[in-house]
């Protein structure tokens, strides 16, 4: 068969088809959803060919293996990993053909923990309110790959980039957070924006696509009792009642009751994306501009 | 009201009371369509309305005090009806904590006008107002485990209902067929923020 599609060999700990996300649609509680990774998703896609909101494959910590059906340009980044296409190692970061019928094998994530994979003319499952992404929170878009799915691919709709490699930023050592205060740091004592603001936190190994979690020194709240659902932004610094912050990844609830004592600059989200369970996390307050 | 400023790009516009909530969020949705507000999402909650997507947050922040916001109207016409059995199984907990008949509970609930004042939970589940204020109910000490899907329930000065099964603390009241969450449909959610809705119990329409 040479259709244009792949077929999942190795599923992997969670793979899932994202894009840039389901913008639009938070009033009725749809998440926003979308590669946590946003410019890494952004550079494979480019290495193919494809438009910046193509849908791409997002790993977890351990890659998939696919199948093409049909001759197909690829890249995989984000996370570094060894990448072969039948047991031969080919680039990472790079466009690699990889023939009909030959397996691709996006190994272990060698640091960091997502790596993208990105088909000439994007992952081509339907759409579901104007995004491919799977939204793991409300269950919309497409399932994570199990072994034995077949994944449709668009049409090619450019040349083949003549970038042959591109760099990537290396995950981080240490996860340096820049966040501006509020909208609810008046329910915090001074010392607890000291504390966040200067004491270290850990990734924790309970986050996921929703948020980071983070293990370190509790925060005090000066204000008890009920804060009634409030809207959530992308980068929010929840914290629950453990007083241990978590910082809202793309697949984040659109509502939430706990305060929010800060959020984090869109930009630094990325390498948030990247940190491995145990990697030291700063928040820095910074001003707003 | 109160404008506090959320991340670069927000503002979290805190109100007074829900209602006042609801009226600012008709408001801005009625800007947004003139084409005098841009902004990427709009999203109402119990007291505040979150404005994400802002060039410029500071200054709508510093023009907002003085905006001329319109209380809520009553237009009949956008009504949508909600068929509905009252036979859920906290009918009489509700009628006790109401303190009426079991047979009045449905009768109250569906002389009520409701208006969706937000959405949250899951995709498209709306928490209603409209019931008066001496009907609210709390939360089951016990939340259940399965909610089935269609369940009518009452929590706090909210009426929800369930479009898919799910665990839950609210109190089930009664039970409708109507699908209110539909992907592959436009609009995918039957009730958004602001919509007007009635129950009307299935065999009076």
């Amino acid at each position: 068969m040479t259709d244009r599609a792949v077929a999942v060999v190795r599923a992997g700990a969670l793979t899932t088809v994202q894009d840039r996300g389901r913008h639009g649609h938070a009033h009725l509680g749809v998440p926003r959803s979308g590669a946590l990774d946003l410019p890494a998703a952004a550079l494979v896609n480019r290495l193919v060919g494809n438009a910046p909101d193509a849908a791409v494959l997002e790993t977890t910590l351990n890659g998939c293996a696919v199948r093409p059906r049909c001759d197909v340009d690829v890249a995989v980044g984000g996370a570094p990993c060894t990448v072969t296409v039948d047991g031969r190692p080919v680039p990472w970061s790079a466009p690699v053909r990889v023939p009909a019928g030959a397996v691709l094998d996006v190994g272990a994530a060698v640091s960091g923990v997502r790596s993208y994979v990105a088909f000439a003319g994007g992952v081509a499952v339907e759409p579901v309110l104007g995004s491919r992404s799977t939204d793991l929170l409300s269950g919309l878009g497409p399932a994570p790959l199990a072994d034995g799915n077949v994944l449709p691919l668009g049409d090619p709709v450019a040349a083949r980039a003549r970038a042959d490699v591109a760099p990537q930023p290396g995950p981080p050592r240490e996860l340096v957070l820049r966040v501006t205060l509020g909208p609810r740091h008046d329910w915090f004592t001074d010392a607890a924006l000291r504390t966040l603001t200067t004491r270290a936190y850990l990734v924790s190994s309970a986050s996921n696509r929703i948020g980071l979690r983070t293990d370190g020194p509790p925060l005090q709240r000066a204000v008890d009792g009920e804060l009634p659902s409030e809207g959530m932004v992308l980068g929010a610094v929840q914290v629950p009642p453990d007083g241990r912050p978590v910082v809202f990844l793309a697949d984040h609830p659109t509502t939430g009751g706990y305060p929010v004592i800060a959020v984090v600059r869109e930009p630094d989200l990325a390498a948030a994306a990247q940190a491995t369970p145990g990697t030291p996390v700063r928040f820095v307050a910074v001003r707003r501009r | 009201m109160r404008a506090l400023p959320v991340g670069e790009q927000a503002l979290l516009v805190e109100l007074e009371s829900g209602a006042e909530a609801q009226a600012l969020h008709a408001e801005l949705l009625r800007r947004r369509a003139a084409g005098s507000l841009s902004v990427r999402e709009i999203v109402p909650a119990a007291r505040t309305v979150l404005l994400d997507g802002l060039d410029d947050p500071a200054r709508l922040a510093a023009q907002l005090p003085a905006w001329d916001v319109a209380p809520l109207s009553a237009r009949a016409e956008d009504v949508i009806e909600l068929p509905v059995r009252y036979d859920g199984p906290d009918l009489a907990d509700v009628a006790e904590l109401w303190g009426v008949e079991e047979q009045e509970v449905g009768r109250i609930h569906a002389a009520a006008e409701f208006r969706v004042a937000f959405c949250g939970f899951a995709p498209g589940f709306g928490y209603l107002t409209g019931l008066p204020e001496r009907y609210e109910v709390p939360r089951r000490a016990t939340p259940r485990t399965a909610v089935p899907a269609g369940a009518v329930a009452l929590a706090g000065p909210y009426t929800g209902v369930y479009h898919r099964s799910s665990p839950g603390g609210w109190q089930l009241i009664g039970t409708t067929d109507a699908v209110l969450w539909d992907h592959a449909r436009v609009p995918a959610a039957l009730l958004a923020p602001g919509a007007r809705v009635r129950f009307v119990p299935e065999g009076t329409r």
